[in-house]
């Protein structure tokens, strides 16, 4: 089976470039589009926008709101909608805020930065975020109450419940092991960040190949070598090319002598330390891994995009749809979770309009990212796009000078922009919806 | 088929009613299905027909009526249950995901999965492969999303999955309806081999044709009630559509 030239099943009309590939056409125009606005705006500020430092701003800013759109890809799919994620942070948040500054500190007596403190909160967030989605998952899959209902109510309730808890107060400071997941309180520093980007080359260049090794295995047709070998250089240039523009933004000289002086020691002259990969981003692309392994190779996946396509026909077939909806709700709730520790430890505390309306920019990154309302398409590589694009024209925009009103003016002409040429797309290429 | 007295039925449903709302959509049928048997089910539009099989495939619940197999009573909830006992359908409308491809479909909440519990997409290609070449060997439409194939190949796909699973009971509900005369010719060839390996079948059709050819017995339906049952070799066709359209059994007419 090593001969791939043998055999050829049909006669093939020549393709195009793309078409050998089989490079994912939408992903490429939403990949253009990107790299369109980032150019654009690195134009018009006179190159500000594309350096290191911005690039690193812009991940970080990124990653709580990707976060849950890899779950609202879920919910969407199966024809749901979830106002209710930016409550549900707030709610987890509280949860986890008053963990680790009063209940395990003062009520169990732990003291404060104890190690146990920061998993424990991050635990009980994730548990509270998981059955407050699945409490709503049951509402509407076994009950019948519409989504959008049930998740309006859950944008009021879990708002006003954080509120509750914490009599709207600001909470902090918080554990300080907590405290990595925020952005640039947690980074991996150079090595580890060139660590784990060679683990990541690796990682892609052997799915490619156990991919290739597959198809073989049962006989079906594979593309030429060079094809793979093209991927695999533009997979591997990009992972590198990421990892080394995060390395390339040092730490401030005067933030790094703050450093030196905590651990009671002097700066030698000369130094210099970069912030490397953020733990939160480390985050996110676990999720992004996770999620898509969800979504194309597990049963739960297939059940949830089945339905999505077919309701009925995932019925007959012996799925039991009602459950599916509530694993998706408390998916989508214990990402809210995650986005939370994020988004808590990257403002240093939790405050009272904490997620405030995230849940439409979640939405829109998933509506960008190519996920379909009318259910059964979408991609989590598309909607984590989808959550860069949105901040990037938001953040392009600030940096540009534009007024807020205006911002918020364009951000929302765009979604509409992007649905509607994604439907241009889909009739183009015959996918029927 | 002077033996089926003393044989245990394989299927029988007895006294089944399902009600829409006010609608008797089904009212009082008795109907059964020995093993190597394809019993025929006819009636106009609307007369209950697939209400009635949606009661044995698990989709539906009736009101009333007691299901049986093997002479034994069970308890159909679910399309999952219908399965464990080897009930396969083909549904009517198909029952297809649109967005996902022949095989995801085929295996549809049966999926063939890896060591480590994932979804062994090339493995189920590969059985896709094998069966199709059986039912329709002209489909080579393999990595398409359903919704990209026609009637005939949506249908093919379907017929595939209900006899992929060594069914015992079979459903079939208008199956060739979308078919061309070569598919439906390799239809009626699968229902012989399955007949042969002992399998019952249920045909749905509004072919009497077919049902002639293919059949043992036919019931008849209308407006929800059962017309009656007829050994197919003692009937002719005019026979068959007085029972359809007139409600008319063919004993009636001796009699009077
Ligand atoms: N889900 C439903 N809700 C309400 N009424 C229904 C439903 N399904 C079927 N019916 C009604 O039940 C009756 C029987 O319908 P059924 O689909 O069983 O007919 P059929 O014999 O299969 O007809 P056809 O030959 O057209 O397929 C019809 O009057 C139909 O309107
Ligand atoms: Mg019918």
């Amino acid at each position: 089976m090593t001969d791939t030239s043998s055999a050829p099943i049909a006669v093939q009309p020549r393709k195009s470039i793309v078409q050998t590939l089989e490079l994912d056409t939408r992903l490429l125009g939403m990949i253009g589009a990107f790299v369109v606005l980032c150019i654009g705006f690195d134009l018009l500020t006179g190159g500000r926008f594309l350096t290191p430092r911005n690039v690193f701003n812009l991940t970080i800013q990124t990653v709580s709101v990707a976060i849950m759109a890899t779950g609202m890809v879920f919910v969407i799919v199966t024809r749901n909608i979830d106002l209710s994620v930016g409550s549900l942070l707030a709610t987890c948040s509280a949860t986890m805020a008053m963990m680790q500054t009063w209940i395990l500190p003062d009520l169990l007596g732990l003291g404060l930065n104890h190690p146990v403190t920061a998993p424990i909160a991050i635990f009980s967030g994730l548990v509270i975020g998981g059955l407050i989605g699945a409490f709503q998952g049951y509402l509407i899959g076994y009950l019948a109450i519409p989504a959008f209902i049930v998740t309006l109510g859950g944008l009021l309730v879990w708002r006003n419940v954080a509120w509750y808890m914490t009599s709207g107060q600001t909470i902090g400071p918080l554990d300080k092991n907590f405290m990595v997941f925020g952005g640039t309180n947690g980074t991996l520093g150079a090595f580890w960040s060139w660590v784990f980007g060679a683990i990541a080359v690796l990682a892609a260049l052997y799915s490619i190949w156990n991919a290739r090794r597959n198809k073989l295995a049962h006989g079906f047709p594979v593309k030429p070598l060079w094809a793979e070998a093209v991927m695999g250089a533009i997979v591997s240039g990009a992972i590198l090319g990421f990892v080394a523009s995060l390395n390339a933004y040092q730490i401030p000289v005067r933030r790094l002598k703050r450093l030196f002086e905590a651990r009671g020691e002097t700066m030698p002259e000369g130094y210099s330390e970069a912030y490397g990969l953020p733990v939160s981003v480390l985050v996110l692309i676990l999720v992004a891994i996770g999620m898509t392994i969800i979504a194309k190779r597990t049963r739960f996946g297939r059940y949830i995009f089945a339905t999505g396509g077919n309701p009925d026909a995932a019925e007959l077939s012996g799925i039991n749809t009602r459950m599916l909806t509530v694993k998706v709700f408390a998916l989508m709730g214990a990402l809210a979770a995650l986005s939370a520790v994020v988004a808590s430890a990257r403002l240093g505390n939790h405050s009272n309009d904490i997620g405030t309306l995230d849940e439409l920019r979640v939405i829109a990154a998933a509506v960008i990212g190519g996920t379909a309302l009318s259910g059964g398409f979408g991609t989590i590589r598309g909607a984590i796009l989808g959550a860069l694009i949105m901040q990037s024209l938001q953040s392009g925009m600030a940096m540009v000078g534009v007024d807020a009103p205006l911002q918020n003016i364009v951000v929302g002409a765009v979604l509409v922009l992007a649905v509607w040429i994604d439907i241009l797309y889909r009739k183009k290429t015959g996918e029927r919806l | 088929m002077t033996a089926q007295a003393q044989q245990v039925p394989l299927v029988e449903m007895r006294d089944i009613s399902v009600a829409f709302g006010g609608v008797r959509a089904v009212d009082g049928v008795t109907v059964d299905l020995f093993p190597g048997e394809v019993v025929g089910l006819l009636g106009h539009n609307g007369a209950g027909k697939t209400t009635l099989i949606k009661v044995l495939s698990g989709a539906y619940q009736a009101d009333e009526g007691e299901i049986f197999i093997n002479g034994e009573k069970v308890n159909i909830s679910n399309p999952r249950d219908a399965r464990a006992y080897n009930i396969e359908t083909i549904y009517q409308t198909l029952a297809l995901a649109d967005n996902l491809d022949a095989a995801s479909n085929l295996f549809l909440g049966r999926e063939i999965v890896t060591s480590v519990g994932l979804v062994d997409d090339g493995a189920m290609e590969a059985e896709a492969r094998k069966i199709m070449a059986r039912l329709n060997p002209n489909f080579e439409k393999f990595s398409a999303p359903v919704s990209a194939l026609s009637g005939g190949q949506r249908q093919s796909v379907a017929i595939a999955r209900a006899v992929y699973f060594n069914a015992r009971i079979l459903i079939m509900d208008e199956p060739t309806a979308a078919l061309g005369p070569h598919e439906t010719q390799m239809v009626s060839e699968l229902i012989q081999q399955l007949k042969s390996e002992g399998i019952g079948i249920f045909l749905i059709s509004h072919d009497i044709h077919e049902v002639m050819d293919l059949c043992d017995r036919a019931s008849v339906m209308k407006n929800g009630k059962l017309v009656g049952t007829v050994d197919v070799a003692e009937v002719t066709d005019d026979d068959l559509l007085g029972m359809i359209i007139l409600g008319k059994h063919p004993q009636d007419k001796a009699k009077s």
